[in-house]
């Protein structure tokens, strides 16, 4: 019994020390979104609370706290409350494999990347549910829009998943990362990484995929009836499923917490460094991006998916496989 | 679709080009000033916060004429009046509804003896209505807050009146 209670404190101990970086790097992302966003509109974004304004999430999340819930009478209101929970559980629990170097990671399992693959699929849940309990137009609407948006660019990044691991052989994502010792993913298959990279932008509906929520036509989409911690759940869920994306992306193709080249002064800067830089650049291409372009049309969106990305990934597919099969190439691991 | 569109679109030729045009302008100095901590220059004829003026010895300068408020559009001002032991004539109520208040300058224009003015003071937010019912005592001690701004922008403004 005290054996038990012994590793149950032990995992809650590691835990608690995966979460709350998590949350609080959730929080400067956000600051850092706000300003690079306002830095290339030539504004000069928050930069009131704290130096540079770095607690202004922090200050918007005590305003969150403090205000009142409202829960619409038609609401189902068991789901409407489920939904912001799940949203935000699914974006923490998937960190759980994320390795930020060799041997620091929460668990290292043997399906990874499937894994990975399988909770940000679920993340759809906590949006369709979320709208579809609102009991309103809006919210329905963006939840409608957010599910048939998430499940078309899965499949391709389904694809481009498969694409890597035909490369590495291995479903572990600590293998995926050494695999990429000599050579980075990004360059062999970099068409593979842009097309990732325009995925993982629908996938966390950052703009210009940002549809759920276009608030000129759905005025917040399926968050529209949430107010007070509910809606900031949402929102923190959001924001850590991007830095997730961005994570899935440093390790598929920027080598994890590898060192650019490994030689004598870059591989003196710890592994996990390594790895934030790579989430930071990531993200602040995401963060790049909201400024620049403008919202896709909904057909648009839906046939880029579709008629464009899927075809690619899987010609792009069977080139990798028929390369690596001619040259002989095929990782021989433990199949 | 012609050859150079697809290949303007397959490269992201554009994308590309508003990427580098992104982080060009991150680099660049901001356009806006830091509110708070830094202000904008106020034009000498700036309508802003009311205040009611003396005459350098501390009579108040107002005369009750109810100019300003006959010409009031949104009949925001309020004035009642008495003969004084001097027999001059003074305002023993003087009210500007600041709500009612469409900062049009009319009160100012129309004052015969540079009494009422608008200010440059537009930072004067409250958290209740009834601080924004100013009386005679509030514009009063506006105009004293305020009168060496005052006098300098109605000397700079003497020019175009």
């Amino acid at each position: 019994m005290l054996e038990y209670l012994q590793i149950l404190g032990q995992e809650v101990y590691k835990i608690f020390f995966l979460l709350v970086p998590i949350l609080v790097s959730v929080a400067m992302i956000v600051w850092l979104d706000r300003r690079i966003w306002g830095m290339v509109q030539k504004r000069r974004g928050p930069n009131v609370v704290g130096p540079f304004g770095l607690f202004q999430t922090l200050a918007d999340a005590l305003k969150y706290i403090f205000k009142e819930i409202i829960i619409p009478a038609s609401a189902n209101k068991v789901i409407f409350i489920l939904a912001p929970i799940i949203t935000m559980t699914l974006a923490l629990v998937a960190w759980a494999v994320i390795p930020m170097s060799e041997d620091f990671v929460l668990s290292d399992i043997n399906v990874g990347i499937l894994y990975l693959f399988a909770i940000s699929s679920l993340g759809v849940y906590g949006i369709i549910m979320g709208g579809w309990a609102s009991n309103s137009k809006y919210p329905f609407l963006g939840a409608i829009r957010s599910a048939a948006q998430m499940v078309s660019y899965e499949v391709s990044i389904g694809i481009i998943i498969i694409n890597v691991l035909l490369c590495v052989g291995s479903l572990n994502l600590k293998e995926i990362v050494l695999a990429q010792k000599d050579l980075w993913y990004v360059i062999p298959l970099f068409p593979m990484f842009i097309v990732f990279f325009i995925s993982a932008l629908a996938e966390t509906n950052r703009p210009p995929f940002d549809l759920p929520e276009a608030e000129a036509e759905l005025v917040a989409g399926y968050q529209t009836e949430y107010s007070g911690m509910m809606y900031a759940m949402f929102w923190l869920g959001e924001y850590a499923n991007i830095l997730l994306m961005c994570a899935m992306g440093s390790i598929l193709f920027l080598g994890g917490w590898l060192p650019i080249i490994d030689i004598y002064p870059l591989n003196l800067i710890p592994a996990p460094i390594w790895m934030i830089l790579k989430i930071l650049f990531l993200f602040f291409l995401f963060a790049l991006i909201k400024a620049i372009v403008p919202r896709y049309r909904y057909d648009q969106l839906m046939r880029l998916g579709w008629k464009i990305f899927l075809p690619f990934s899987l010609i792009y597919l069977v080139l990798t496989a028929s390369f690596l099969f001619y040259f002989d190439k095929l990782p021989k691991g433990n199949f | 679709m012609n050859l150079n569109r697809l290949f303007k679109t397959i490269f992201l030729v554009e994308f590309v080009s508003g990427l580098y045009l992104a982080i060009r302008e991150l680099f660049r100095k901001s356009k806006t000033i830091n509110y708070p901590f830094e202000k904008g220059s106020i034009s000498p004829r700036m309508r802003g916060e009311h205040a009611l003026r003396r005459y350098p010895n501390g009579e108040e300068r107002c005369i009750a004429c109810k100019l300003c408020e006959a010409v009031c559009p949104a009949q925001a001002i309020t004035i009642e009046s008495t003969e004084r032991g001097d027999g001059s004539r003074k305002t023993t109520r003087y009210d500007i509804d600041m709500l009612k208040c469409i900062y049009c300058g009319l009160c100012q224009e129309s004052c015969p003896v540079d009494a009422i003015v608008q200010g440059p003071n537009f930072e004067f937010a409250t958290e209740t209505r009834e601080e924004l019912y100013y009386d005679k005592k509030k514009l009063l001690e506006n105009g004293d807050r305020w009168e060496s701004v005052l006098a300098k922008n109605i000397k700079l403004d003497k020019l175009y009146r």
